[in-house]
């Protein structure tokens, strides 16, 4: 069956087996592995991607639900730049380590400060609660996401 | 070696950016799940729905008739290659052969176009079992007349050193330890106090976010893997074994891997993906769902009993142990574990009189291998809480009594390893200091504090090779894998505090068997200790070459040349290295190399290489009415000699802590007869952001007491290890409650309390 949509700000269109779930589309028929498979139950997050910038499950997501959709990964998140603020800070505040699981928590992060660009302790811990991460411990993770929301915000006054 | 102090580097010793930072949070990392070959078929399995069951029959022709399928492999089909493998006993068969051991055990692979066709065409594989009465539980494995998993003995692995597999009797036992020193019966009989138990030590599965994945590709030229294991040479001398091959013939390549914390130690899925890639000749992949991974490998659980005495004075004056550890299916590395778990109950602590009995058993349960902690964990666990125990017997403090019988820097613990190599008694009072136990405690909240120390390092075999290039620039050459723990920023940041060149001119080529120089293993917190010494010996091995070259250049003698950070200067001349190397090969793109290799002589003669230690702090918040503990505060203690990237050290602290919680308080492989009951990440519950304990302290210890580079030692499973105990220890003190089975879950506290309430209301009546 044909699917369109439009993945990372370009229109795609794909024939793809009625079953695939987008996580298997854009892993092997778009070639973007940033997507990362674990749990495959909706319990990891690994796999998160945004469709109309909020976030879903792509291992379990039939791709033929984003027909129409905005799809954004990991690749795309950028919008051309070489880093996107959350990028940054993951990287300032060392908030990964094996980095399987990081993909999908920076567009988690995106989604949430979409949604809420000054969000309390309670509302970060509340929103990422669904992405698992065994290697940090998750207190990187925080602090990289709270200082994306202020370089988001204040994107010339956040820098040093 | 060079002996700089903190505040003297240039980039050791500074968190500067990870040299996998930018891959990792752009999603261009690239893992070998994302790897594909030209020309790749896809490997599924069929796996065993008996424990234990002789395989009667396979049949594979309908299978092979499905669309897409290539082959089929079956342990029926295997000949031509030695189906053996395992580095300890060579036990494991890379399909089931004769009979099934464990439930989920593979029986055969279905080799297709895709991915779908294999998983479709595994129904159609039949085969006949007949079921065999098994063993479940260690009680079990170990009764008169118990089914045998293993009714042959096997050939000894790579590793010497455990029992002679060929003198193996007749029983389930895989390996036995036996550790003693001074007269524990004499010293039980005069002891002030006694305290004695058993504890239980949890079924725990590492969750590497990464399942285990390989695509193999053997051909005419020989056999090459990319794999997601912890160990790659490991691999290879296995796969060797299998194929009959040189060791220049079988090439393993470790990309990024997703997580490893032991689970990705040494074989697992390589030698059956080659072997599948050998029938079909073509390359296949063969990656594993988690639900897989989680019938792969586990840890070893544990039963513990122990007793521990002091004198009058509170002296410790033996400890006695009987550890019964879980083995499953197969060795794999529980004969190693048995060895660590004997070793590492003794803790940090000066005992005369020890006797331990260790023993790892096979069981018709997933087999048990390598776990962050590696047999510390299981030890440390009944060890810690039985010095909160006698602490109370002698109305001492918790703290004070370990600070009393702890040993001293340069002291044995042990003896023939060794002398202690840390200073545990500045640990634990930091340790003190933030968790500020002077300040009361609120109603239903506990402290504790508790230690480990684990002989660390493994075999110190390791080498590498430096690249140094006339533009100015570096590569190391690695066999060690990044498994997100960050050896590839530390030896980088090694290779420029040496070469004193820019980080970003630093390269580090990662581990490919073809390639790198050999590595032991990356594992037992090894590889700044080792990796990090073999990659700064190496660079001032080059730069003897370079100072020479400089030399001749002058046209002076060498001692003549003063050494600067990254050149020579010679009266008023200076010359970078790369001056050096474009003057004296007259090229302007050449290189050279240093190169480093360490064995077991001089400083590293003694193991181990280096003590991990585990110095951690708690407070809990108990909720009597549901049973639920709360981590309300964490203090851990990096005691790593020099931090060559501090943040790391703490992040290494952080997630090795959480683990423990994991384990402390919710982790737990469950079985119902046979079948693995929460095989699954909805049923298997992990550590989340909302258990984050809201106060954190990740501290340093940096006395440049250890053998690695500017004296480092390693960290990163350390603050692991005293965890589940202080997590006990803290509930006994906002309690009163003395569990001694983990994981301590809401509803075993909530019954714990119970109980006791039931208790004294009968003493009140």
């Amino acid at each position: 069956m044909k699917l369109a949509f439009v993945l990372n700000g370009k229109p795609v269109e794909l024939d793809i087996e009625p079953q695939e779930t987008l996580a298997e589309v854009l892993r092997n028929r778009c070639h973007l592995t940033g997507l990362k498979i674990s749990c495959e139950v909706q319990v990891c997050g690994s796999c998160t991607t945004l469709v109309d910038d909020l976030p879903v499950s792509a291992c379990t997501y039939l791709a033929y639900e984003a027909r129409g959709r905005r799809v954004t990964t990991i690749e795309g998140l950028s919008e051309g730049q070489p880093l996107h603020p959350i990028q940054q800070a993951f990287l300032d505040e060392f908030a990964f380590q094996c980095g399987f699981c990081t993909p999908g928590m920076i567009l988690m992060a995106k989604a949430l400060l979409l949604e809420n660009p000054n969000p309390t302790d309670f509302d970060l811990v509340a929103y990422t609660d669904g992405n698992l991460c065994r290697c940090t411990g998750y207190r990187p993770i925080l602090k990289a996401i709270r200082r994306a929301a202020s370089l988001m915000r204040e994107p010339e006054a956040a820098r040093p | 070696m060079s002996r700089k102090k903190p505040g003297e580097f240039q980039v050791v010793n500074h968190s500067v950016a990870r040299e996998d930072g930018v891959a990792k949070v752009t999603g261009r990392a690239v893992y070998a799940s994302d790897i594909r070959l030209e020309g790749m078929a896809y490997a599924k399995l069929l796996r065993s729905p008996f424990a234990h069951a002789r395989i009667l029959s396979i049949d594979a022709s309908e299978a092979l008739r499905q669309p897409g399928v290539i082959a089929v492999l079956h342990g029926n089909n295997l000949q031509g290659i030695d189906p053996y493998y395992g580095h300890a006993v060579k036990d494991h068969p890379l399909l089931a052969i004769g009979k099934v051991r464990f439930l989920g055990e593979p029986v055969a692979a279905v080799v297709a176009e895709d991915e779908r066709s294999a998983y479709e065409a595994l129904e159609s594989v039949r085969v006949e079992y007949e079921e065999l009465p098994g063993v479940l539980e260690v009680d079990a494995a170990l009764a008169d007349g118990a089914p045998l998993v293993h009714e042959t003995s096997y050939a000894g692995g790579s590793f010497r050193g455990f029992d002679d597999p060929g003198s193996m009797k007749a029983s389930n036992i895989c390996q036995e330890v036996h550790l003693e020193w001074g007269d524990v019966a004499a010293a039980f009989a005069q002891a002030a106090q006694v305290v004695e138990g058993v504890y239980y030590f949890p079924m725990a599965y590492a969750y590497a976010m990464e399942a285990y994945v390989s695509i193999a590709d053997y051909n005419d030229s020989g056999l090459t893997v990319y794999s997601s294991a912890q160990h790659p040479f490991i691999v290879r001398h296995d796969l060797a074994g299998v194929f009959g091959l040189f060791l220049n013939r079988v090439r393993v390549v470790v990309p990024f891997v997703g997580g490893g914390y032991g689970s990705k130690s040494y074989t697992k899925i390589e030698p059956l993906t080659a072997a599948c890639s050998w029938k079909a000749k073509r390359p296949v992949k063969l990656q594993l769902s988690v639900a897989e991974a989680m019938l792969t490998t586990r840890n070893d659980d544990a039963r513990v009993r122990i007793r521990t005495a002091v004198d009058r004075e509170g002296r410790l004056v033996a400890r006695e142990a009987t550890i019964h550890l879980n083995t499953g299916a197969y060795a794999e590395n529980s004969p190693l574990v048995a060895r660590k778990a004997a070793n590492r109950i003794v803790g940090p602590y000066r005992i005369p009189n020890v006797k331990v009995d260790c023993c790892a058993i096979y069981t018709n349960t997933v087999p048990a291998s390598s776990f962050r902690g590696f047999g510390a964990t299981q030890v440390t666990f009944p060890g810690e809480s039985q010095m909160d125990e006698l602490a109370e017997k002698l109305s001492c403090h918790p703290v004070e009594f370990r600070r009393k019988n702890l040993a001293a820097r340069g002291e044995s613990i042990h003896p023939g390893l060794r002398p202690l190599d840390a200073d545990l008694a500045g640990d634990i009072a930091m340790v003190v200091q933030a968790l500020e136990t002077d300040k009361p405690l609120s109603k239903g909240h506990g402290r504790a504090v508790a230690c480990s120390a684990s002989d660390a390092g493994s075999d110190p075999v390791t080498s590498t090779i430096v690249h140094v290039y006339a533009d100015g620039s570096v590569s190391v050459m690695t066999g060690s894998t990044e498994l997100g723990q960050g050896s590839h920023t530390v030896l980088r940041q090694i290779a420029a505090e040496e070469m004193g060149v820019e980080l970003q001119k630093v390269r580090v080529i990662g581990p490919d068997t073809a390639v790198t120089p050999f590595e032991r293993s990356t594992g037992a917190s090894r590889t700044t200790t080792l990796m990090g010494r073999a990659v700064l010996e190496a660079c001032q091995e080059a730069i003897v070459q370079l100072r020479d070259m400089a030399a001749e250049i002058l046209k002076t003698a060498p001692e003549n040349l003063i050494l600067e950070r990254s050149g020579v200067a010679f009266q008023d001349r200076r010359l970078s290295w790369q001056d050096v190397l474009r003057t004296f090969f007259g090229l302007s793109d050449c290189s050279i190399i240093g190169r480093a290799y360490l064995r077991k002589v001089g400083d590293l003669a003694l193991l181990p290489v280096f003590w991990e230690i585990g110095c951690t702090g708690v407070e809990i918040a108990v909720d009597a009415e549901t049973g639920r503990i709360c981590l309300e505060r964490l203090v851990t203690v990096g005691d790593v000699g020099l931090a060559i990237h501090p943040a790391m050290v703490e992040g290494q602290d952080l997630g090795a802590a959480t683990m423990g919680l994991g384990i402390g308080l919710y982790e737990e492989l469950l079985y119902e007869g046979q079948q693995l009951l929460n095989g699954n990440l909805l049923d298997y519950r992990v550590p989340r952001f909302s258990d984050l304990a809201p106060k954190i302290d990740l501290l340093l210890v940096q006395n440049q007491d250890g053998r690695g580079p500017y004296g480092a030692k390693g960290g990163g499973e350390g603050s692991l290890n005293p965890i589940p105990a202080c997590l006990a220890n803290a509930l006994y003190q906002a309690t009163g409650v003395r569990l001694r089975r983990l994981p301590l879950t809401p509803e075993r506290v909530w019954r714990a309390l119970r109980e006791q309430r039931n208790k004294g209301d009968n003493v009140g009546h």
